[in-house]
């Protein structure tokens, strides 16, 4: 037990004490000492700067098809070509970039709170609660996605935000698992054992000391959830879950274009196909990054 | 043990009860009735009133639940008023060329990412290790039949060493007549599954790399050769057990994307067709067909696992 230290103590031996700062500190920090989560962010910048920025400086009329402009390769006034409606590619690359990474951040953000709000009281309860809880995580994963989707598709008429909510409903699943595996072993260590000495109630202990502890599975979860929703909005748009072409997104662009690949209209295909694949590159590099650093067990060796 | 199965057997009869439910309430959260849409809109109300007696649609939903379980439970999927059919009967004639497509890409995608990611955890951050991780990084950060897409493009159109189109055949036989048509599918799924089991492979080799018996069995002097075919690769392939369980779904999905792409005849472009004529019947069954799958894949992985694997004790 360590007493009030003397005014004039020494320099303690094992060198300086470096207050660590909060868990937001270490956050950035390893984020900053990551070189691949630095150049995900840059990527991530640059494609929002493009998607929202965009349009500003590069007007293309992306609302009435022009019959005249219909597949045109890429040249003079369309950089990157026209597709079969006539529409711009590159103007079309930044307005259907803001609906996909509208879409995949809102879908990684509202998953990822929901599931560890979840997974929290799930794993911190314990015993039937936990039992009873996991159960529903074990249906939601059971449910084939896809499927599921295009039947929804033949029952409401779909929207950007029906996607957003249904995409969520699907993918909470995945972060309730992970903060609950880490919630068991949290909810046993003594500084929980000194809340609860001390008089602090479950709700307290599950927000000020559970959830703060599982901030890098969280932080990871997030962007491998927003690269999966891109991902799962681009197949499912392939698959004919469409939305009215006055919201296009990359994944409508490419569904659109592959019906002409074969006749050699490589423009309306591979720009949409890079632009997604660059994204969701660059929210896995993040996540990837920030797994290594958290994972101490990687550290060790 | 014995314990472990009955309770982990309790557990999957309840999901499966959980997801047979969702998809029951979805069939009747569908607008419109059976009835109109079977027999017209001009049927008298006496026609509709009649159609409902004889389908058991006039009863509480409470009923057609029970009665929807206890067909399932005798393996009734349902029948197709469109196709004029049983779901069952569909099923048995398309399943099988799904499992030859789905089955092939599996084999081929564990024969290239055990390797591979046997490779890579031996030679940590080196050349080979940097290769596979890049690749496979690009491949699942793609959509699935992005894959396929460009598949078709390199060696459909521009080399033109591949047809791009599935065999049409509705046999099994059929299938292996025309092998070069099974190719460009066959390797797109292959791909898109081994991008998922690539990782996974990789930080497994890695954990067992670490462990005790590595470093005895190399401490009494067994050659390196050794030590990785009995040791390593052995042990690594405990976790593929885990691996193929539980990427079933994902699998599936693959199947569906990859079958819409090649135009391959199979449950997943049945599917489509039925969304396209509002055959929900089909869509239903096929449906908890599917989830039905994916418990039954995530059961045997642990129980199978638990078996394989002397350390697990219940």
């Amino acid at each position: 037990m360590i007493t009030a230290l003397p005014e004039t103590s020494p320099a303690p031996e094992g060198g300086d004490v470096v207050s660590t700062g909060s868990a937001w500190r270490v956050l950035l920090r390893t984020f900053v000492a990551n070189r691949l989560a630095v150049v995900g962010i840059v990527i991530i910048v640059v494609v929002v700067v493009f998607s929202f920025f965009g349009p500003i400086f590069y007007h293309t009329n992306q609302f009435d098809p022009s019959l005249t402009t219909v597949n045109l390769p890429p040249g003079a006034g369309h950089p990157f070509g026209t597709d079969s409606s006539g529409f711009d590619i590159l103007g079309r690359m930044m307005v259907g970039g803001r609906s996909s990474i509208e879409v995949g951040i809102a879908v990684g953000l509202i998953s990822t709170v929901f599931g560890l709000l979840y997974g929290a009281v799930s794993g911190f309860f314990g015993k039937l609660t936990d039992v009873v809880l996991m159960r529903f995580v074990d249906i939601g994963l059971a449910v084939p996605v896809v499927f599921l989707f295009i039947f929804m598709s033949q029952i409401f008429r779909p929207s950007l935000t029906l996607l957003i909510v249904l995409l969520a409903i699907v993918s909470w699943q995945v972060p309730a698992r992970l903060v609950r595996g880490e919630t068991l072993t949290l909810r046993t260590r003594e500084f929980v054992h000194a809340v609860r000495t001390m008089g602090g109630g479950s709700t307290r202990i599950i927000v000020r000391h559970i959830i703060p502890n599982t901030i890098g599975t969280i932080v990871v979860t997030v962007t491998f959830q927003v690269a999966n929703a891109i991902l799962t909005l681009a197949v499912l748009q392939y698959l004919g879950f469409g939305l009215p072409p006055t919201t296009p997104t990359w994944g409508s662009m490419l569904s659109n274009g592959t019906t002409y690949l074969q006749d050699g209209y490589w423009w309306e295909v591979y720009p949409a196909l890079a632009i997604i694949v660059i994204t969701v590159v660059a929210f896995n590099f993040i996540g990837d990054a920030l797994q290594d650093s958290f994972d101490v067990r990687l550290q060790e060796r | 043990m014995i314990g472990f199965i009955i309770r982990r057997l309790g557990q999957a009869v309840v999901v499966t009860l959980g997801v047979v439910t969702i998809t029951f309430l979805l069939l009747h959260m569908l607008p419109g009735s059976l009835a109109r849409d079977i027999i017209g809109n001009r049927a008298t109300p006496q026609a509709v009133a009649g159609f409902n007696r004889e389908y058991g649609l006039n009863r509480p939903i409470w009923y057609q639940y029970w009665v929807f379980i206890d067909k399932l439970l005798h393996g009734n999927l349902g029948y197709s008023f469109v196709a004029n059919r049983t779901v069952d009967s569909l099923v048995a004639s398309e399943l099988p060329r799904d499992l030859v497509l789905g089955g092939l890409s599996l084999v081929f995608a564990l024969a290239i990412a055990i390797p591979v990611g046997v490779a890579q955890a031996v030679r940590r951050n080196g050349l080979v290790d940097y290769a596979g991780t890049g690749f496979s990084f690009l491949l699942y950060s793609m959509p699935q039949y992005a894959v396929a897409l460009i598949l078709i493009q390199l060696l459909a159109i521009t080399f033109h060493v591949f047809p791009a189109e599935a065999p049409q055949s509705p046999s099994i036989l059929g299938l292996f007549a025309h092998p070069s048509g099974l190719v460009l599918p066959v390797a797109s799924l292959t791909l898109v599954t081994f991008a998922q089991f690539s990782r996974y492979m990789r930080s497994s080799a890695i954990d067992t790399l670490a462990q005790d018996y590595m470093r005895t069995a190399r401490a009494k002097g067994l050659p390196e050769r050794l030590v990785l075919w009995r040791h390593l690769l052995r042990n690594s392939l405990i976790a593929v057990i885990t691996l193929v369980g539980l990427s079933i779904p994902y699998i599936i999905t693959g199947t569906l994307i990859i079958e819409q792409v090649f135009n391959f005849p199979g449950l997943g472009l049945e599917y489509f067709t039925a969304t396209l004529r509002d055959d929900y019947p089909v869509m239903l069954g096929v449906t908890v067909l599917v989830g039905m799958i994916t418990v039954v894949g995530n059961l045997v992985a642990d129980i199978g696992y638990a078996l394989l694997d002397p350390r697990i004790r219940y």
